[in-house]
């Protein structure tokens, strides 16, 4: 949906380069998404989902650190878009459908 | 030979097994104004009530891959029956641990053991809130006995890891300091709610805990 969010620049697609490096290692900008979600939806306890660049690999890399570990002191990937998913991020929106609070979260994700 | 004992395990362990979620001994207000209604409602009837579901897929899962003789789906599953057991087991003790009557302070052997390890019961409130308040993340501050030493001890632990199965020191009395547990009535001031916590600790509840 691109709606309201589309006005202040967030939401949508990503394009160029980016479109198609997430296109080349997910099949599909949804099964990105999906990945993506699935992933920061099941982290345990308090964290973080990530999309991350490999920079030996130059390959996007989903991934997922407990607490308020950095992805690139701890995993050698530069973070492109972190998802918090500590309860503080989302609980007294969401309570404790964190599910919907992260599918939600793509209307104001800045690709730019 | 090995997947005959793994079956044979089945059979004992986590066949057939169905884990329940336990009802509050009192109502969700019951705990206002220290812990109000909406949390207690969540955290029970949603938090907790996850864990006991997805123990229940989990422990259903394990079944099936140990009667398989698969070891590698069964290691597999460790790291989610380790955090909805977990899940289970600490909000099955936690909602016992507070009470409405609450409060005050522990008596007789419970309040002896407390000023012999920590000097007084002051002391030990100030130890364990500390610790509990320091948590990084998500996780629990407990007070355990130590079965070999007999001695009280205060610990932590991330997550929903058990407190026995991690450390082998008995659950006596826990603080659940996820941000579920305290977030829509206390925000980000999880000292206030730890600090506040005192005044609905069931001491007969951690007093039976610590005689058995």
């Amino acid at each position: 949906s691109s709606g309201i969010n589309a006005e202040y620049g967030g939401g949508g697609l990503p394009t160029g380069d980016l479109l198609s490096a997430i296109e080349a290692e997910f099949g599909s900008f949804d099964q990105f998404k999906a990945k993506m979600s699935a992933a920061t939806i099941g982290v345990q306890g308090s964290g973080w989902g990530w999309l991350g660049l490999n920079p030996e690999t130059k390959r996007l890399q989903i991934a997922t650190c407990a607490n308020q570990d950095p992805l690139h002191a701890t995993t050698g990937l530069i973070p492109l878009l972190g998802i918090d998913v500590w309860e503080h991020a989302y609980y007294l929106q969401y309570k404790n459908v964190r599910p919907e609070y992260v599918n939600s979260i793509w209307d104001v994700v800045n690709w730019e | 030979m090995l997947q005959s004992r793994l079956l044979k395990l089945s059979r004992i362990g986590l066949a057939r097994c169905k884990y329940t979620l336990p009802e509050l001994p009192y109502k969700y207000e019951a705990l206002e104004p220290v812990i109000n209604r909406d949390i207690m409602e969540i955290h029970h009837s949603k938090h907790h009530a996850t864990y006991v579901n997805n123990l229940n897929a989990t422990a259903d899962k394990i079944t099936a891959a140990v009667e398989e003789g698969n070891a590698g789906a069964v290691i597999g599953l460790h790291g989610a029956l380790k955090f909805n057991g977990g899940g289970h087991i600490n909000h099955s003790i936690f909602w016992n641990n507070l009470s409405p009557n609450g409060g005050g302070l522990p008596t007789g052997d419970l309040l002896s053991a407390i000023e012999a390890e920590f000097g007084s019961f002051d002391q030990f409130k100030a130890k364990m809130s500390a610790a509990t308040i320091g948590v990084q993340g998500s996780g629990w501050g407990w007070l355990g006995l130590n079965p070999e030493t007999k001695r009280l001890q205060i610990a932590t632990c991330a997550n929903q890891d058990p407190l026995h199965a991690t450390t082998g020191l008995i659950p006596l009395l826990g603080i659940d300091v996820w941000e579920h547990a305290y977030y829509l009535q206390y925000k980000n001031v999880r000292p206030e709610y730890v600090n506040s916590i005192w005044d609905v600790v069931n001491w007969e509840d951690v007093a039976a805990r610590f005689a058995s």
